[in-house]
């Protein structure tokens, strides 16, 4: 299946939160607009400049950090685009959230049995061959439901043929190693707040910790043969000791003997 | 009379208090969540539990892997006093730690899970393995001096053959979760303070763990001589803290040259509230413990090694919060200061270890004499 994606266009936006509603109606999550991410707001609207709206979202990294940081595996980069999680492999550790370079995994601090809450880019609807309930809301095409490569095009055309109206930068091509979500905006992305402000590296993060998490399997084959070698030539070192102790044990002995035996020899002699 | 009434003193009165505000917070976290007792948040998911509890635990306990490995391995006997109180607080550290995450886990019920459930790629399902394959190797090291008292000597001699193997086993999990502890981080480089963030965290958590092990070695040593009249003689501190003086120079050399070659030296000199919360803690962690040992007096002193030594530990301490805590903060566009109940679990969760250590220490053959050396497990293995 080719990989699908959404591509938000900042300057489209009016700010209806239409999206916000549909994913909450979606996913039967509690009805009202909110200020920011939560466990009960997948997606919500910022104004962060007059008249300028940002809407957020899981930005459905290619190699994700939370795909890679959860230790039970609870998150799936599928092959269609939406990252996925699994309620139940979760134990709650949340370094998901701790790592996500966007912040947006968010978690249910109120409940006893609390789980991690985010955008799954209606995985299920992609998979029926549909589109997100966000998308299929936006009544000004700022978030259209695409293939990722044809959303690429459409937005570099965008920025050609309009290059007075944006700034030139498709946020989420290289950032991180590529999103399956992309913007479009008409100021510098550093001049809209967070997440954009953070100057994000091209390398996706997980190779970071993979330079590290490669070297295991080496330090444990080297750490073995090395400690056991140690104990080898340590051990052999007291054998030795103990075998010259002893052996000088046993001259003395012959030599105290030996005086003796000058004595009685003598005798029996 | 059939009860005796304990006597009431300041310490036990501290306790009790402790003990009824740690039950308290673990029934209120238990019914009502996370939220009820944490000042945790979307923003700030992270706090005192895994920065303090579960980070900076495992750290601590890091003396019994360097005590097994200079007596097991490189067989060098005269530690062999040590060894015994270094894996009893290893066992009890990382026992605390596991008990530190089951309060901290939001679905504490699937601890398990990463035994079922793998990632490869994940640092904290490498970290998951390791401390519970490392916690099992302390439990069986140290279930000689239980087995010991117990008069099952079959047992004891049956772990003795193990012991090699074992040691080596423990040597190298510490080796690699200590680390990897630290590479818990490398995913965070635009999060976390440039000061703290390097691509040899796992390096300096290492290093630092080596350090704080003898450190808390040392201080065990000399509370239990002060509180229960037991502990390792002063020459042997002494050595230790010789060893500790390498370690911290080398650390002090890398963090330095780390920072020249990022260029962000100068962020050290910077008034930012990160650049000086670094400066205090490499002060107190390294800096001022190397500048005490080289006092002569100092050195050769149990109180000089063991305020040396508290100086390490707190720095250490600094360190691990500085990274899991304060490097965030500025990032995460919030403040975050743990609430009174995440404190009082954390303290309560301290104050069990002291007291399991010093109820261990005065019922069990912790601290061998060395006249009894004749009886020490590498000699038993020869004999075998
Ligand atoms: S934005 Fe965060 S939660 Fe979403 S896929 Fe990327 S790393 Fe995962
Ligand atoms: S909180 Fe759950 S989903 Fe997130 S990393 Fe931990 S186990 Fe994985
Ligand atoms: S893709 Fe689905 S889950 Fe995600 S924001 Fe849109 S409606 Fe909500």
């Amino acid at each position: 299946m080719a990989k699908m994606g959404i591509l938000i266009d900042i300057t489209k936006c009016i700010g209806c939160g239409a999206c916000e509603k549909a994913c909450k109606m979606r996913n039967d999550l509690p009805t009202g607009l909110e200020n920011n991410l939560s466990a009960t707001a997948y997606t919500v609207v910022q104004e962060r400049r007059p008249g300028m709206y940002v809407r957020r979202m899981c930005m459905h990294c290619e190699n994700p950090t939370c795909v890679s940081v959860c230790p039970v595996g609870a998150f799936t980069k599928t092959a269609a685009g939406p990252v996925t999680y699994d309620k139940d492999k979760c134990i709650g550790c949340r370094y998901c959230m701790y790592s996500c370079p966007f912040s947006v995994p968010k978690y249910q601090w109120d409940r006893v049995v609390p789980y991690v809450q985010k955008c799954y880019l209606c995985a299920d609807r992609i998979a029926e061959g549909s589109e997100p309930a966000c998308t299929a809301a936006c009544p000004t095409g700022a978030s259209i439901f695409g293939e990722r490569d044809a959303l690429i095009e459409d937005a570099k055309k965008r920025i050609r043929d309009n290059p007075s109206r944006y700034t030139d930068h498709i946020y989420g091509v290289q950032e991180v190693g590529g999103t399956s979500v992309l913007y479009l905006s008409s100021v510098p992305f550093d001049k809209l707040g967070e997440p954009f402000t953070m100057q994000l590296p091209h390398k996706p993060l997980p190779l970071y910790t993979w330079a590290a998490l490669e070297k295991v399997p080496t330090i444990v084959v080297v750490g073995g043969v090395v400690l056991t070698g140690i104990w080898w030539i340590t051990s052999r070192r007291d054998e030795v000791k103990k075998f010259e102790e002893r052996t000088q044990q046993h001259h003395w002995w012959q030599a105290g003997m030996k005086k003796d035996d000058t004595h009685k020899g003598g005798e029996r002699r | 009379m059939l009860f005796r009434i304990p006597k009431i003193t300041l310490w036990r009165i501290i306790i009790a208090v402790i003990v009824t505000l740690g039950i308290y917070y673990t029934v209120i976290r238990y019914t009502r969540g996370l939220g009820a007792v944490t000042n945790l948040s979307d923003k700030f998911p992270w706090g005192l539990w895994v920065g303090f509890d579960v980070i900076t635990g495992v750290g601590l306990a890091a003396g019994a892997f360097i005590i097994a490995l200079a007596v097991y391995i490189f067989r060098i006997d005269t530690y062999r006093p040590i060894l015994r109180p270094a894996i009893l607080t290893g066992f009890l550290g990382y026992s605390l730690v596991a008990v530190g995450l089951l309060y901290d886990l939001g679905k504490w019920f699937d601890v398990w899970h990463p035994i079922v459930f793998w990632n490869p790629h994940s640092v904290m399902f490498e970290v998951a393995w390791c401390v519970m394959l490392y916690l099992s190797v302390l439990a069986l090291e140290f279930s000689t001096v239980v087995f010991e008292r117990l008069r099952l000597n079959f047992l004891k001699q049956a772990i003795h053959l193990l012991i090699i193997p074992l040691s080596i086993l423990g040597v190298i999990l510490s080796t690699l979760h200590q680390s990897s502890l630290g590479s818990l981080f490398l995913i965070v480089p635009s999060k976390l303070y440039e000061l703290w963030y390097s691509p040899y965290l796992p390096l300096f958590f290492f290093v630092s763990a080596v350090s704080v092990g003898f450190a808390m070695v040392t201080m065990e040593s000399f509370l239990s001589q002060r509180f229960l009249g037991k502990g390792i003689e002063l020459n042997l501190l002494n050595g230790l803290a010789r060893v500790n003086v390498l370690v911290m120079a080398f650390y002090l050399t890398i963090k330095i040259l780390d920072l020249a070659n990022r260029g962000v030296l100068g962020a050290v000199l910077s008034l930012r509230f990160e650049s000086v919360m670094f400066d205090i803690e490499t002060m107190v962690q390294v800096i001022i413990p190397l500048l005490l040992l080289l006092i002569p007096a100092v050195r050769t002193s149990a109180r000089g090694l063991f305020i040396t030594s508290l100086f390490i530990v707190i720095g250490f301490i600094m360190n691990r919060l500085d990274i899991a805590i304060t490097g965030v903060e500025a990032s995460s566009g919030t403040s975050y200061f743990p609430a009174f109940g995440e404190i009082a679990i954390s303290v309560f969760l301290v104050t069990m270890g002291f007291l399991a250590f010093a109820f261990a220490a005065t019922y069990l053959n912790v601290f061998v004499h060395v006249q009894k050396k004749e009886e020490t497990p590498v000699e038993i293995i020869h004999d075998v």
